[in-house]
């Protein structure tokens, strides 16, 4: 008797639920780059705003956008641009920022060129003595195919022709390949900009330092634009947070976050 | 003869006794290397507070109701149905091939991965059912997932009554659910509690199920259709992203000593004097 | 006293709460092989199963590597787990004194009821560095997810190993101890042969558990793309396949994983006759 009373009261909770109105609320999910900057965002925002609840998931830009697509979330956040694939849905850029090509701290190479790092990624450059640095094979460290970074790398240094080698280790977000990449002498990985920090080091590319002003003049090679995707014209709390990203505020949290704001 | 037998036989019950060191130690080396480094991350604000930073500051306060909210939304479903399905497996059904078909199902669902629970869970809950990632979504996948051992548990627990238990309650003339409502139930009592504890221990370690639909997003959830982000959830993404391995410990260290006090509950409720038989 | 009719609805009741087991399997099994059928169909279960190379991008779903993957850990995991785990059953029931024997169930317990996440912590901080710098390579391999593997089935092994030890009828010890034979020969020629139909069970439920393990496998192998080539190197099991794409993959790409999932599920269906098989026979020897 008592366990169905307990049914019926969770039942009936659940359908209220369905159909109450307990403020608003805004889905965020898709890219790990993207979700410090979205974070932020979304804390300042709702401090202005206390009755919206904005929710930030990961889960990688692919993932992101295709949840906007098919409607489980209202926003999918990507570190790539749209495929030409990819249609029927509203873009707005959000930020600009690099993918640094990162080693381990006790690696002395210094500096590649973009061909040098489509190399060692295509398995054709296969231990760091080639390039100046120990003996050692080099261990590649990939991201998932989610990954927008993974996109926009592939994008940029692979001539938009997805040959990294099969023997790569794949991490499931920019913080892992970060780890592995800290914790191994020999590997080598890519992560944003933004998301450099002491544990490891970034790489000069043709000579040019992986810095976020090196990104804003242009001068750094390898760059792609943060987005927010949405399925249809935002409305309501979504039009609201999306004018705020995009407001001078906003923007200003984009600079606060290492990356460069949109003009 | 003797005597050529007994190196050999050294040999033998010396790596019996190497084998349980073996175990001992490992057990006890993950326990000391995780509590030692994670007990020092928990602290009353880690416990109470919301993450900061994406988990590297701030507490796991969320992913504690989340994980408590997912679980006490699973068992909510899951006892009801289990015991019933036990009750009339043990007490009502025949051996018949449809019950054979019944426990090949119990069998099978027992075995499935959680990844496919998780699988089905996004496509049909999440999906089909527009419940969004949220805690309903995760909870009646979990449901489904400890099905299996709670029945299992419940079973036993009534398999332990005695016959004459019950020979006792029909000989005096009341009918079956009356003797299960009033004799068996109560006198299985301990055993019950032990399976649902245990089915709870399966439901808090969950995490690939958990992932794909209740979410991910760190955020404190109020309403069943909220999504949420579970302890073990947390300390994935914390140990794969690398954000802080001083709040993986943590978090890592909570788990650890969650199943402590559940194992020590099932200890307490399967030494528990056998429940008196209710004879109002 | 309750009305026939209650009485009845309630029997209705306990019968229909039995009946959801049944069709709850039957959707999971419906749905996922009708989500595999655009694989099967485009993509073909053949190039499924051999395909050697997994590159989604480029319209290649081989799933041979993860397969190979999940039986490189699942084996290793097995050839640990089945001597320690027997060897730990047989010291609990002959050899241990009770508080010995007490300290490794509780600790047997504790072992089983911890989050399969924690163990794939443990992996990445500790047993990866170890076999970085005891083999090489970057420490994600076959042998880290087995030895993980290892440890979380270790328990289930254990569990079910004393289980049939200990339903040897005691008849068979007293003879055989009877007709002079040591302790250590009646454990070994007559205890464990009689044993074996339980045993051979406790590492059939093993290998389903470990074949089914995700997360802390992600954690440990390294995820690669291409064909395994040593146990030492890093893998991808058909498990870490399907989460880490499921969250992006649509159309084709989806239907693939799926398929992974319908493979899945065929195997532990077959380990389940399996075991069934090997239970009958337990009971036809007693």
């Amino acid at each position: 008797m008592r366990k169905g009373l307990l049914i019926s009261l969770l039942a009936v909770s659940v359908f209220f639920s369905f159909g109450c109105s307990k403020g608003q609320i805004v889905n965020i999910s898709g890219s790990t780059s993207v979700e410090p900057l979205s974070q932020e965002l979304a804390a300042a925002f709702m401090a202005k705003h206390p009755k919206i609840t904005v929710n930030v998931a990961a889960g990688g830009s692919s993932a992101g956008i295709k949840a906007a697509r098919e409607g489980a979330s209202d926003i999918g956040a990507s570190s790539r641009d749209l495929k030409p694939t990819e249609t029927g849905l509203n873009k707005f850029v959000i930020a600009y920022d690099g993918i640094a090509v990162i080693i381990n701290k006790d690696n002395p190479v210094a500096n590649l060129s973009v061909d040098q790092v489509k190399a060692i990624y295509e398995g054709t450059i296969t231990n760091w003595s080639e390039l100046g640095g120990h003996n050692a094979q080099i261990v590649v460290v990939d991201r998932d195919a989610a990954s927008g970074t993974r996109g926009a790398f592939v994008e940029m240094v692979m001539d938009n022709n997805d040959t990294i080698i099969k023997t790569a280790i794949v991490q499931d977000g920019g913080g892992g390949v970060r780890n592995t990449v800290a914790g191994n002498p020999a590997a080598i990985g890519y992560i944003s900009i933004a998301s450099v920090d002491n544990t490891i080091r970034a790489l000069k590319i043709n000579g040019i330092e992986a810095t976020i002003a090196n990104v804003a003049n242009k001068t750094y090679p390898i760059f792609r634009p943060f987005i927010y995707v949405t399925k249809n014209a935002p409305v309501g709390a979504v039009k609201q947070f999306i004018d705020f990203v995009l407001s001078a505020e906003g923007q200003k949290i984009v600079e606060a976050s290492g990356l460069v704001p949109v003009k | 003869m003797k005597g050529a037998k007994d190196w050999r036989e050294m040999i033998g019950w010396s790596s019996l006794w190497l084998a349980a060191g073996l175990s001992v130690l490992s057990l006890g080396a993950i326990l000391w290397y995780i509590l030692s480094r994670g007990l020092s991350a928990v602290s009353l604000e880690f416990l109470t507070q919301a993450p900061r930073r994406l988990g590297s500051e701030g507490g796991i306060f969320p992913t504690i109701v989340s994980t408590l909210y997912v679980t006490a939304v699973a068992m909510a479903m899951a006892v009801p149905v289990s015991l019933g399905t036990a009750i009339y497996l043990r007490e009502y059904m025949r051996p018949s091939p449809a019950e054979r078909l019944i426990r090949f199902s119990l069998q099978v669902l027992a075995g499935i991965p959680s990844i496919v629970f998780g699988l089905f869970g996004f496509t049909f809950f999440v999906i089909k059912l527009r419940m969004g990632f949220s805690v309903v979504a995760g909870g009646l996948t979990l449901a489904i997932m400890v099905l299996p051992t709670l029945i299992r548990a419940f079973e036993e627990a009534i398999a332990t009554v005695p016959r004459e238990y019950r020979e006792a309650s029909l000989a005096l003339g009341a009918d079956r659910w009356q003797t299960v409502r009033r004799i068996v139930l109560p006198t299985a009592n301990p055993g019950l509690l032990t399976g649902i504890v245990l089915a709870i221990g399966r439901a808090v370690g969950e995490s690939a199920a958990v992932i794909l639909t209740a979410g991910s997003a760190m955020r404190m959830p109020v309403f069943p259709t909220d999504q949420a982000r579970t302890m073990t959830v947390h300390l994935y993404i914390l140990a794969t992203e690398g954000l802080s391995d001083v709040h993986a410990y943590g978090t890592a260290a909570v788990l650890i000593v969650m199943v402590l006090l559940l194992n020590q509950l099932t200890t307490v409720t399967r030494a528990r004097r056998r429940g008196e038989p209710r004879t109002r | 006293m309750k009305s026939r009719r209650s009485r009845k609805f309630i029997e209705w009741a306990l019968l229909g709460s039995t009946w959801l087991a049944l069709p709850a399997l039957l959707l999971i099994i419906i749905f996922i092989f009708l989500g595999a059928l655009p694989a099967f169909e485009s993509v073909g279960l053949g190039a499924l199963l051999t395909g050697e190379e997994w590159r989604p991008t480029k319209e290649l779903y081989g799933l041979l590597p993860s397969v190979l993957g999940t039986l490189m850990v699942t084996g290793i995991a097995l050839v640990i787990v089945f001597p320690v785990g027997l060897g730990l059953a047989l010291f609990l029931t002959e050899a241990a004194p009770a508080w010995g024997a007490r300290l490794i169930r509780r600790a047997l317990e504790l072992l089983a009821g911890i989050p399969s996440v924690v163990y794939g912590f443990f992996g990445i901080i500790v047993l990866v560095p170890v076999l970085r710098q005891l083999f090489g390579g970057s420490g994600f391999s076959a042998v880290t997810g087995g030895v993980v593997l290892a440890i979380m089935v270790l328990p289930t092994m254990v569990t079910l190993s004393e289980d049939a030890l200990r339903a040897v009828p005691s008849e068979y010890r007293a003879g055989s101890l009877a007709l002079g034979a040591t302790h250590w020969q009646t454990v070994t020629r007559v205890v464990l042969p009689s044993a074996i139909p339980g045993i051979s069970a406790g590492l059939v439920l093993a290998m389903g558990r470990a074949i089914g393990e995700t997360m802390a496998m992600i954690m440990v192998v390294g995820n690669i793309t291409g064909m395994p080539t040593s146990l030492f190197g890093p893998v991808r099991t058909l498990t870490g396949n399907i989460a880490i794409e499921m969250k992006y993959a649509t159309g084709i790409h989806q239907s693939t994983l799926y398929a992974a999932g319908v493979f899945l599920l065929v195997t532990i269906i077959i380990l389940n006759l399996i075991l069934n098989s090997l239970f009958r026979r337990r009971e036809a020897r007693q």
